[in-house]
């Protein structure tokens, strides 16, 4: 460990100074530029530069404009204008970095924005591996009895990771009937996990910021709302409407129901954010880091060398925790999305009225004399 | 703030591969593991279970054992104790009978010893009065050789027989 972290210190003390010239004649460093570029969708994949020559991959762009109709074509022909007939990215506005129209009469519009981007593509790839990685998994479960040996390797991993989420979040949290929401569960918490450490992975096909996408995280937590309110039983649509408080907080003025309603559009809203600003925040400080040694490459060798030196060991620390923080939201996700299905399926309760204990009680008499 | 818009595009393209993924791992993938995962469990619990049931009835065994191994050691004190106490018996018997026939053997001896001693003084008194009648026999021969010392004699002897009566 000590002769890696010598190496690549020595890498650094020899590379830097002959990075600083090379920069020095370029124009400052365009940090915003770099970091909001990584964080934000795109139409296509800067993949990497080498020399002057860039290596993307040009994604199909996909546009329904209400006045012109369907339009298909590649993002090749935005890459030196930004514009193509009478569509051009804007830099400015609620819709930066968006394919605008531009009408006849001169007003812009945006249109329906359907095409294959940087994080479209992405998610595509991220499905996929989730999919082989899962299904392996499920091979060898397929292959086998449950009085064979556990698994090792990868399998008992993936079986380490499953029975952990399956005992400890999904089944506390989700309570009875816990067995029908644990694929859905499992596939939200898996396909965050996977999209939070191909986030971390610099180079293509991972590195797509996915799960800093507030797209993204909105469709996850879309998902959970549906789950929530399409499943949710008769109780838990009665604690809502007419919850179990002193009738003045809910006869005049709906009050609590009033919250209540809120409440069911603050919790996937909770989701969305919680996870898009965590990721987000992450990436933004890695990428940083790594301005850090290009902006201090520009001050010469004397202050470049040893502020690149410590913003690598912040950007491995960095990581580190990136790591830990993509486990954490993934299973916090997981977690709160099960929380909200076990409070979307309460228990019937007992009613605190001796009448109908009575009445009840009377039913189990006659029926057992 | 742009960042903060989300874009339509991408929730549908997001919703259509979720959508996809969560089919497919529904269907082949979770269900699969997980289903496995309970069925191990549970054979494990039954496992452990005939595992415990085993080592109890293991710990029945060696009960009995032990208390087999009881029995038979206290058998075992029981039977030398009895043997003990047969050969104490058998030899209080035959010293009883031993001095038993030894009292009879001397009580025998006795009585042969007094027979014999009968007999001996028998014999002796006989011999005695044989003798005493030929010592008369020839005192009186040479005594008696006048009548008038006869008469005497007898007379004398008389008396004596008369005072000894």
């Amino acid at each position: 460990m000590k002769k890696i972290i010598a190496i690549l210190s020595l890498m650094f003390l020899i590379a830097v100074p002959a990075m600083a010239q090379e920069t020095a004649h370029d124009e400052t460093v365009d940090v915003k530029g770099i970091i909001f570029g990584h964080l934000k969708d795109s139409y296509h994949w800067h993949i990497i530069t080498i020399g002057e020559k860039e290596i993307s991959l040009h994604l199909p762009v996909i546009l329904y404009s209400k006045v012109t109709g369907w339009h298909f074509f590649s993002s090749r022909e935005l890459e030196h204008t930004g514009s193509y007939e009478d569509f051009h990215i804007t830099n400015d506005g609620a819709h930066a970095g968006k394919l605008v129209e531009t009408l006849p009469d001169g007003t812009e519009l945006k249109p329906l924005d359907l095409s294959l981007t940087k994080i479209a593509l992405a998610v595509i790839i991220n499905s996929l591996l989730l999919c082989v990685i899962v299904m392996c998994t499920a091979r060898w479960y397929r292959r086998h009895s449950a009085t064979d040996p556990a698994p090792g390797g990868f399998v008992g991993l993936m079986e380490y990771v499953i029975a952990m989420i399956v005992d400890d979040v999904i089944k506390p949290s989700v309570g009875k009937d816990y067995k029908r929401y644990t694929p859905l569960l499992l596939t939200i918490f898996f396909f965050i996990l996977l999209s939070n450490i191909m986030g971390l992975i610099p180079i293509f096909p991972a590195g797509a910021n996915v799960t800093g996408n507030i797209a993204i995280t909105l469709s996850l937590a879309l998902v959970t709302f549906f789950t929530v309110n399409v499943f949710g039983n008769r109780e838990y649509w009665k604690e809502i409407l007419w919850p179990d408080v002193p009738i003045f907080l809910k006869a005049p003025i709906p009050l609590l129901p009033f919250i209540e309603i809120v409440g069911i559009f603050t919790k996937p809203f909770a989701l969305t954010v919680r996870l898009f600003a965590n990721i987000t925040a992450g990436h933004a400080i890695i990428l940083s880091l790594t301005c850090v040694i290009f902006i201090t490459a520009k001050m010469g060798p004397f202050i470049g060398t040893p502020m690149t030196v410590l913003s690598v060991f912040f950007m491995i620390f960095m990581n580190f925790l990136e790591l830990l923080v993509a486990y954490i939201q993934a299973y916090v996700f997981t977690m709160l999305s099960a929380v909200f299905i076990g409070l979307s399926r309460p228990e019937e309760h007992h009613e605190p009225d001796g009448a109908k204990a009575n009445a009840k009680a009377n039913v189990d008499n006659s029926l057992t004399t | 703030m742009d960042l903060l818009i989300p874009e339509v595009g991408t929730i549908i393209w997001m919703l259509i591969a979720a959508g996809i993924v969560f089919f497919i791992l529904v269907k082949w993938g979770f269900p699969i593991i997980t289903r496995m995962v309970d069925e191990r469990n549970e054979y494990i619990d039954k496992s452990l279970d005939a595992a415990k049931k085993a080592n109890e009835r293991l710990a029945g065994i060696q009960n009995e054992c032990d208390e087999l191994l009881k029995e038979t050691r206290a058998e075992k004190a029981r039977i030398l104790k009895e043997a003990t106490d047969r050969r104490d018996e058998i030899i209080a018997e035959a010293e009883n009978r031993a001095k038993e026939s030894g009292e009879k053997l001397i009580a025998d001896a006795r009585e042969q010893i007094r027979l014999e001693k009968e007999e001996a003084l028998r014999s002796l008194r006989r011999q005695v009065a044989e003798l005493s009648v030929q010592v008369a026999e020839r005192v009186v021969l040479k005594e008696l050789s006048t009548d008038e010392d006869q008469l005497l004699l007898i007379d004398r002897m008389i008396d004596d027989v008369k005072t000894e009566k």
